[in-house]
């Protein structure tokens, strides 16, 4: 057929009869994929059928639904699904068949078996793709009573979603077909039907079949602009007067979410015409119901409301001003609500949404408010008032970051926030460490939404940086009064929260305007030159290499935040120097903060230097600051900090000196003194950082770092722990399990068969932190390689029974969790074990913590079920 | 034991019955994660037990069809005894027995042993409640029944996490 289409097409029907008599009767799984391939090249390449289109069907047809298990270790590797297609794209290709198959459909839908009705529905989904109303027509009827039947009936999800699939496809058909002036229009009698079957139910919210009704309606709805059309406007009336008609917020509540669910099918279709919109005529009735919805004691029905809104918003030209107005008010009021209400969360969330879309809105009628509210907290803070004052104040924050999602917003709420936080640093003022953090939290969130604005990003960081590092170079001044307040923002927290306003304000910057911000910077840091701050009259210098003030190299976090975070491609003046002063400082007796924030920003600078000679001189310099550091004295532990930090800088990178340092490294897993630190460095090694060495940050990390560091490492790792003596074992497997713990299971899968005798060691290793590490390897594995695991059924439920006992409940949750898991192993394997499971895991679901008695619980409610009939 | 007409795709007792919304998840409380605290067990964890059993007709759970409710639940934990009481979606339902079955089978199997059980009908909810309650209360009849695989298969169908 290939080659010889023509001469083929020259035999007319009496080919496609000839061929009809040889695929009779096919059996082979191989044949018949090939014979529904020739079917299909027969239809679609238009060969003759003559009198045959019948003959044709049902030597196809009869396969129909497939029903195949290929053999165990079938060399073919034929599947079911690859039958099912391959007939299903035959008996889909042509209208023609249409009066012959619709019927069959309608009966495999009503058959007892899941597969068949699975298989018809979606059958009758590909078929509307070709199909016109004129193959239809007859079997509407039939079609329909069906598909409401599998919808209103399955106990089944997916017989549910294929039927309103093909329900949508039908109606979606029926919509596309183009007409006969003359011919009767079949989509207004199929809707008609459709909604006289499902509308009375939708007056019912507390019965079940509400909700398959409302499903129904929308899948014929979402079909096409039309059928949207004809159901909304039967149905949106009705559902407005039935929210009056009932009164109990959770029948309301399913009236609304119904509504909700049509109003959403309207965004998929673009009206050009504004007196066109269905909607229009609906807008005030729609308002009047969402603010009430808004203001009912009921959470549940809030919360529908606030989604109801934010679509209602998203309608082009829908809401007037006056609308709007009163949907911001009780936007405000709920973002105060209680904790316990999820209110507040959404009516935030929906804000930022309809911010993006009525920014004017937003700056007019809600921000004063807010700035004003954030004056009386400063007020009330000043004071010193208690916790309830606090949310307030908390809410405040996180409101003004939710709207800040328009660049216009931005301009007005970032500088509220900057000067709320001067306000809280000034003189009388008494603010709590976690009142300041809860500023930088509210920055950081406003940073988040400026970045994919080019404009709003410069905006936040020209204005937002040298303000921060003016507030904190302030704080770090010598003072003869040593006012507490101002020592707040030197504190380790406060200042972490610095460093993630500082970088997300900084990873999106173009490299030309990156570049200018870092020549103030860098200078600021290290020649005191603070001529860019914003209020730049103080008591002293600012050196916070040469001088000893504690206060001032703390700052250099946040010198950190900014540096590692710049483009790559971005030059930083005075490196050499730079370099220099962070190595002596990561290596200074002063406090493990600073030295420890030198090291990272040693590192995050490094990770990203071009390869050359001037990177292995800083190398080279490292090494040697190291080495000096280990070999004795009282640096040691900050020597080891910087050695860990500059192999993470290196092994994400690939670089080969990467090797070298990782061995020193396991080294020190058996030094007494560093060894448990070297143990946890493993879990730093592996694991993302959120400040430097980030890829959002532009640093150089390499996808498969984890998996190299696995193959290159682990093999020296197990040899170090058999060759360790007992005391420091531990160390080798604590670090091993960090190893293992952070790599993708797929990798782990093949090493497992020589790993896991140690892990199932590591299980009766007395530290908890290597147990629970273990069990969590162990818990996905049990899932997804049961046979491996299987072999080592014995050990693994014992053990894991032991630590059901543990002194710690994260162990014994794990543990049992771990019990859960093994269920998916192979059943044969765990019925011997059955009895005396089910007779261990009796004493968990009488723990004292509630928790544990839960996964006791349904780890044992699993193992009732093996092998029992019905599971 | 239990009559099992109305299985097996024949028309359902009740097609339309009344919907009640799930609870959400117990939040987890600081005390709840805190070592040293002691929780005991309270009506609310007894009924997380149950509610999500399956119906054995719909595809919906007992607390969807309000046949349990936290406030049926009595429980003490230093006493070590638990009573459940049930309510029937309509006074005829054949399904009564192979509910209360569901829930006490779900009971034994997650509850310390030292915990006494009674599992009954709401009085006054059911045609023939006596004899349901007295049949749940017969702790040799429930042995027997589920060594009958046919009910077995079915209380384990409740009490299987919904695929």
């Amino acid at each position: 057929m290939r080659t010889r289409e023509e001469e083929l097409k020259g035999l007319g029907a009496d080919f496609t009869f000839g061929f009809i008599q040889v695929m009779d009767g096919e059996k082979d799984p191989r044949n018949l994929l090939v014979a529904f391939r020739i079917v299909h090249d027969l239809i679609s390449r238009d060969y003759s059928l003559g009198p045959f289109v019948e003959e044709l069907f049902e030597v196809t047809s009869c396969y129909f639904p497939i029903d195949f298990t290929p053999p165990p270790n079938d060399p073919h590797g034929i599947q079911r699904e690859d039958l099912i297609l391959s007939l299903r794209a035959v008996l889909a290709s042509t209208p023609r068949f249409a009066e012959f198959l619709l019927p069959l459909l309608t009966e495999k839908v009503d058959s007892e078996i899941l597969s068949a009705k699975l298989d018809s529905l979606q059958t009758l989904n590909a078929c509307c793709a070709v199909y016109g109303q004129k193959e239809l027509k007859d079997f509407l009827p039939s079609l329909w009573a069906s598909i409401r039947r599998e919808v209103f009936q399955t106990a089944s999800e997916r017989v549910e979603a294929e039927g309103l699939a093909a329900l949508n496809s039908l109606t979606a058909c029926l919509s596309r077909s183009v007409l006969r002036a003359d011919a009767e229009d079949l989509l207004d009698s199929f809707l008609s039907n459709i909604l006289q079957d499902c509308r009375h139910h939708l007056c019912e919210p507390d019965m079940k079949l509400v909700w398959p009704s409302a499903k129904l309606l929308q899948a014929a709805a979402g079909a096409s602009a039309r059928a949207c059309d004809h159901i909304t406007s039967n149905v949106l009336p009705l559902l407005l007067e039935q929210f009056h008609t009932h009164s109990q917020s959770n029948q309301r509540r399913t009236i609304l979410e119904m509504i909700l669910g049509f109003l959403k099918l309207q965004q998929k279709w673009s009206y050009e015409d504004k007196d066109d919109r269905p909607l229009s005529g609906f807008k005030d009735q729609l308002c009047s119901l969402v603010f009430m919805a808004l203001t009912d004691p009921s959470t549940q029905l809030q919360l529908v409301g606030i989604r109801t809104l934010t679509v209602l918003g998203a309608q082009p030209d829908l809401l007037s001003s006056g609308d709007l107005e009163l949907a911001v008010g009780h936007l405000y009021r709920l973002s105060f609500l209680e904790e316990d209400s999820q209110s507040w969360v959404a009516a935030l969330e929906a804000s930022g949404t309809l911010a993006t879309l009525y920014p004017v809105a937003f700056s007019s009628h809600l921000v004063p408010k807010l700035a004003e509210e954030l004056g009386i907290e400063e007020s009330y803070l000043a004071r010193g008032d208690g916790p309830t004052k606090c949310s307030r104040h908390r809410r405040c924050l996180q409101a003004l970051s939710a709207i800040s999602t328009h660049a216009s917003i931005v301009k007005e709420t970032l500088p509220l926030l900057l000067q709320h936080l001067c306000q809280m640093n000034k003189g009388n003022t008494v603010a709590g460490t976690s009142e300041v953090i809860a500023v930088c939290q509210s920055l950081q969130q406003v940073a988040e939404k400026c970045q994919q604005d080019p404009e709003s990003c410069w905006y936040f960081h020209q204005t937002a940086i040298p303000c921060l590092l003016a507030l904190a170079v302030q704080a770090s001044m010598p003072e003869k009064e040593h006012s507490v307040l101002k020592k707040v923002l030197l504190q380790d927290e406060v200042l972490a929260a610095m460093v993630s306003v500082i970088g997300t304000a900084t990873t999106h910057l173009s490299p030309d305007l990156a570049a200018q911000s870092v020549a103030h910077i860098v200078p600021l840091f290290l020649d005191g030159n603070i001529s860019f701050l914003p209020e730049n009259s103080f008591p002293g210098r600012f050196q916070p290499f040469q001088d000893g003030s504690s206060g001032q190299r703390r700052l250099v976090a946040l010198l950190m935040a900014f540096v590692c975070s710049l483009p790559r491609n971005v030059e930083i003046p005075q490196l050499n120097q730079l370099m220099r002063e962070l190595l002596e400082l990561s290596c200074c007796h002063s406090c493990p903060f600073s030295s420890t924030a030198a090291a990272k920003c040693f590192a995050g600078l490094l990770n990203k230097h071009p390869a050359g000679q001037q990177l292995d001189e800083f190398l080279q310099l490292a090494v040697d600051k190291v080495e000096a550091g280990l070999s004795s004295g009282p640096y040691r532990s900050q020597a080891f900090t910087l050695l860990l930090w500059v192999t993470k800088a290196l092994v994400l990178r690939y670089h080969p000196l990467s090797s070298c340092l990782t061995d020193r490294l396991m080294g020190l897993l058996s030094d007494p003194e560093l060894g448990p630190a070297a143990a946890d460095g493993f879990s730093l090694l592996m694991s993302d950082c959120t400040d430097v060495l980030t890829r959002a940050g532009h640093a150089e990390v390499r996808i498969m770092f984890r998996q190299r560091f696995f193959t290159d490492n682990v093999p020296a790792l197990v040899r170090g722990f058999h060759a360790a003596p007992r005391d420091v074992k531990p160390n080798y497997l604590k670090g091993l399990s960090h190893v293992l713990n952070r790599l993708p299971k797929p990798v782990l899968l093949p090493e497992l068969p020589t790993l896991l005798s140690l892990l199932l060691e590591a299980l009766s290793c007395p530290d908890s932190v290597v147990q629970l590490s273990t069990l969590s390897c162990l818990q996905p594995l049990l899932l997804e390689a049961p046979q491996v695991m299987s072999l080592h059924v014995d050990t693994l439920v014992t053990k894991f029974l032991n630590l059901s006992s543990s002194p710690s409940m994260a162990v014994r949750i794990a543990a049992l969790q771990c019990m859960h898991a093994v269920t998916h192993l192979p059943t044969p394997v765990l019925l011997p074990y059955k009895l005396q499971v089910i007779r261990a895991l009796a004493k968990p679901l009488d723990d004292k913590k509630r928790l544990v008695r839960k996964e006791a619980v349904s780890a044992r409610g699993e193992w009732f079920l093996l092998g029992s009939p019905g599971s | 034991m239990v009559g099992g007409g109305g299985m097996g795709g024949g028309l359902l007792e009740n097609a339309n019955p009344l919907i009640y919304e799930r609870s959400g998840e117990r939040p987890v409380t600081a005390g709840e994660e805190d070592e040293q605290v002691p929780d005991s067990i309270d009506a609310r964890e007894i009924f997380d037990l149950i509610r999500s059993i399956n119906d054995p007709e719909h595809p919906l759970t007992l607390e969807e069809l309000n046949v349990v409710e936290q406030v049926r639940v009595q429980v003490s934990d230093p006493e070590s005894t638990v009573a459940v009481a049930f309510t029937p979606t309509i006074p005829h339902c054949s399904m009564a027995t192979l509910i209360g079955l569901s829930i006490k089978v779900k009971l034994l199997r997650s509850l310390p042993q030292r915990f006494k059980l009674d599992v009954h009908i709401t009085p006054g909810t059911h045609a023939s409640e006596h004899a349901v309650n007295k049949q749940l209360a017969d702790k040799e009849r429930v042995a027997a029944a589920l060594e009958n695989t046919h009910l077995l298969e079915v209380v384990n169908q409740c009490l299987s996490a919904r695929s």
